[in-house]
């Protein structure tokens, strides 16, 4: 199935999204967040917390009343670090215990102490390359069924609870598995740690709980002979601690969309496109699939009137996502089944725009969100729809697929609510298999008509964004018809402008390999 | 005295007390499994119950689809049933409503507090577009209404309901695992209670899980549940603040 689509229209995206994306780049490349800063020091092996305290907040707050993180919280512990021979994590240790005031040293230059820096960033780099070099030997010995492939939640709020209701899953046959953080954990400033039992909607995010889960998906993926990816929440206010979490206990895929906590949870518009780019190049460099979040635009907005800024929104965060480091293979590019479905031919314009981000971005693995809006709590029809979201899924060549519930808007999932949806997408996918290899779009047709007026919308909505600037626009509410002002919001007080000499030695080892592979995929697509 | 109405669930006969459910038991599915769910039905009040389906869905789980007549019935002239409903105004009638009775525009503060991040209820009340093809409140001409989002403290939500003179506050509550909806709901009126300005407003919640029963029991004066349109809540927010003498 092909839409016939006006490539001079997909051009114009493409460099208005770049456009946006390279102003964005212009604006965070002088600047770090105590996020960054925090994800720089759990790289460097400084996971652990003293009374619950996360080291990386102890020591990144401690140089920040300083007013010295302008340098770089790498500067100031590995200054410590080659001054008293010590580890970043025994330096991290004896900072918590009050032993040992960083600023009471004798200073290297900061220029001067960059090949060290970059030299104690090696083991964390190395961590991250095996652990990936690992996700691609079990790929290879444990293949992953065909696309669409089935994601499905779990929330408990016990890690423990999760594990068993994640292998049951895996068990009837989901691909991938997410764990859903608690509710708020978005506006934490710090990564929790240790084993979690208790959260509300979902489950902490921490190290602990990623390593046990993945012990678990691991174990279960041995048992069935299919790799069981893992998800979880790059987003908030510690968007690239996460990111380097995840990227040291082999996640295989993040949330990670560049707009979503500025738009759904007010956090500041700096903080958030500082912080997303790191977090991106982490994930860029551990391999890891980011999911991005266009279907909540559909939440609030209605899901015909608004389908433009959806596609839109995916040629911004593919261009932000380039920038990173990023490989189209990584990105997971969301949309989402929302149209009302009292609407007359509601099928044809989802498929149209299902299609659409098919062939917008042919080598993404999008991913394609259930109906949520528009469940009701009436169960029968609930699944009807998650039916038709399945065919529309299959039809179109869709990549990462998450289930829908048909207990959607009453409670959690059950046990048997996962069941059932699995069931269900397992009989429409393996049913209607090659259905869209079967089929032709009719040219001039309502799917093809439909896609195209998308296409139009989209180009016209990108070209007035590019024209004023990606913050302007979020100022005026072009996106989810949701205002933002540059200055509100929440974690703007993390933002700092970098000073002569600061050093974040991940950024710049991991940016150098990934421009690299960049240029090799650009090579052969040529 | 009224007279009594007996009902029982209904499937194609009268009295016939059919109905449908589904479980899972944490046992692995087979002759044992099957009696524990025939036996789990016999104690639901089924006669003639039948597993329809049996099937496991992971080691140690099985989910069952189970018929059964329910031998209870109930008495409708003894129930007594708290509703906040009344008869709804149109968008147009409730302005007019504001016009005549109260005589300026009313306030209206809402938000999604605690932790919970759901907007989709409390925006589809309050947000210009609406829902179900309705206007929100904020669309009436005579209703100011501040939808503040989500994750709002209740002292935060206290502070602007002050601020702005509310006559009216919404509170949302999507998320409701392991009951942690109950204390938030009930904090924000001990807070309200506190400040003195509780008897000053009408005070309604709504989400998902949110009956108008519960939130009466937790000092509310309505509770909406899911399903509810803008017009249903501005109704019961303008003719309680008239019952209540609170346009003044």
């Amino acid at each position: 199935m092909k839409l016939n689509l006006d490539s001079g229209l997909v051009e114009n995206c493409r460099a208005a999204a770049q456009k946006i994306a390279a102003d964005v780049q212009d604006f965070i490349r002088d600047k770090t967040t105590v996020a960054v800063e925090r994800a720089i020091l759990r790289l460097l092996g400084i996971n652990d917390a003293a009374d619950g305290v996360p080291l990386a907040n102890i020591v990144v707050d401690a140089i920040a009343a300083r007013g010295e993180l302008n340098l770089g919280a790498a500067y100031w512990v590995g200054n410590a670090c080659k001054q008293l021979g010590l580890s970043p994590a025994a330096v991290a240790q004896q900072v918590a215990a009050g032993e040992l005031d960083l600023f009471a040293l004798p200073r290297f230059a900061p220029e001067e102490l960059h090949p060290y820096l970059r030299q104690l960033a090696r083991p964390g780099l190395q961590r991250i390359a095996d652990r990936r070099r690992e996700r691609e030997e079990m790929l290879a010995r444990l293949p992953m069924g065909p696309a669409p492939w089935l994601y499905v939640i779990v929330a408990t709020g016990d890690i423990m609870q999760d594990v068993v209701q994640a292998q049951a899953a895996a068990e009837q046959g989901a691909d991938i598995i997410a764990v859903i953080r608690t509710t708020g954990q978005s506006l934490l400033d710090y990564v929790p740690h240790g084993a979690t039992r208790e959260g509300f909607g979902g489950t902490y995010a921490t190290q602990e709980n990623f390593r046990i889960m993945r012990k678990a998906l691991d174990e279960v993926g041995e048992r069935l002979g299919r790799y069981i990816m893992l998800v979880n929440y790059c987003s908030g206010l510690c968007m690239p601690e996460i990111a380097a979490l995840g990227a040291l206990e082999r996640l295989d895929m993040m949330l990670n969309d560049a707009l979503y906590g500025i738009l759904f949870r007010d956090i500041n518009m700096q903080r958030t496109l500082i912080d997303q780019n790191f977090s991106r190049t982490i994930n860029a460099y551990a391999g890891i699939i980011i999911n991005t979040g266009e279907d909540n635009y559909l939440t609030t907005a209605d899901a015909v009137a608004e389908a433009h800024t959806v596609t839109a929104s995916q040629f911004i965060n593919e261009q932000l996502a380039l920038a990173a480091g990023l490989r189209p293979w990584q990105m997971g590019l969301g949309h989402a089944f929302e149209i009302d479905p009292d609407l007359e031919d509601g099928l044809l314009l989802e498929i149209a725009q299902a299609l659409l981000a098919r062939q917008l971005f042919p080598q993404a693995p999008l991913k394609y969100m259930p109906p949520t809006k528009h469940m009701t709590g009436n169960i029968f029809k609930g699944y009807l729809l998650n039916g038709l979201f399945n065919l529309t899924s299959v039809l179109t060549g869709q990549g990462i697929h998450l289930l829908g519930m048909l207990t959607e808007a009453i409670h959690t999932p059950f046990l048997q609510d996962r069941y059932l949806a699995l069931e269900g997408a397992k009989y429409v996918m393996n049913n209607a298999r090659h259905l869209g290899q079967e089929l032709e779009i009719r040219a001039g047709g309502k799917i093809e008509g439909r896609a195209r007026e998308v296409l139009a919308k989209a180009a016209e909505f990108l070209a007035r964004v590019a024209d004023i600037g990606l913050f302007a626009a979020l100022e005026q509410g072009m996106f989810a018809a949701v205002k933002r002002s540059r200055d509100g919001g929440k974690g703007l007080e993390g933002v700092v402008m970098q000073a002569q000499g600061y050093c974040n030695p991940f950024l710049e080892e991991m940016s150098t390999e990934l421009r690299e592979a960049q240029r090799n995929d650009g090579n052969k697509a040529d | 005295m009224t007279e009594t109405k007996r009902i029982k669930a209904y499937g194609d006969a009268l009295d016939d007390g059919a109905v449908q459910l589904s479980f899972t038991l944490p046992v692995d599915a087979g002759p044992l499994a099957r009696a524990a769910a025939l036996n789990l039905a016999v104690q639901m009040g089924l006669e003639h119950a039948e597993i329809a389906y049996m099937t496991p869905v992971s080691q140690g789980f099985s989910f069952f689809v189970v018929y059964g007549r329910c031998r209870h019935s109930v008495d409708l002239s003894r129930l007594q049933v708290a509703e906040a409903g009344l008869e709804e105004m149109d968008f147009f009638e409730i302005n007019d409503y504001i016009k005549e009775h109260i005589g300026r525009k009313i306030n209206v503060v809402a938000a999604c507090t605690g932790t919970d991040a759901h907007t989709v209820g409390i925006d589809a009340i309050i947000n210009m577009k609406g829902y179900k093809g309705e206007y929100g409140l904020e669309r009436y001409p005579w209703i100011n209404a501040w939808n503040m989002g989500s994750q709002v403290p209740n002292a935060a939500l206290v502070a602007e309901a002050v601020r702005r003179k509310a006559d009216a506050i919404l509170v949302s509550q999507v998320v409701t695992q392991r009951d942690i909806h109950i204390p938030n709901l009930t904090e924000l009126v001990e807070m309200l209670e506190a400040e003195g300005i509780r008897h000053k407003v009408v005070l309604v919640a709504g989400g998902p899980r949110i009956s108008h029963q519960l939130a009466v029991e937790l000092g509310y004066d309505a509770g909406f549940g899911p399903g509810t349109t803008p017009r249903q809540v501005a109704s019961f927010i303008v003719r309680e603040m008239v019952q209540r003498k609170l346009g003044n």
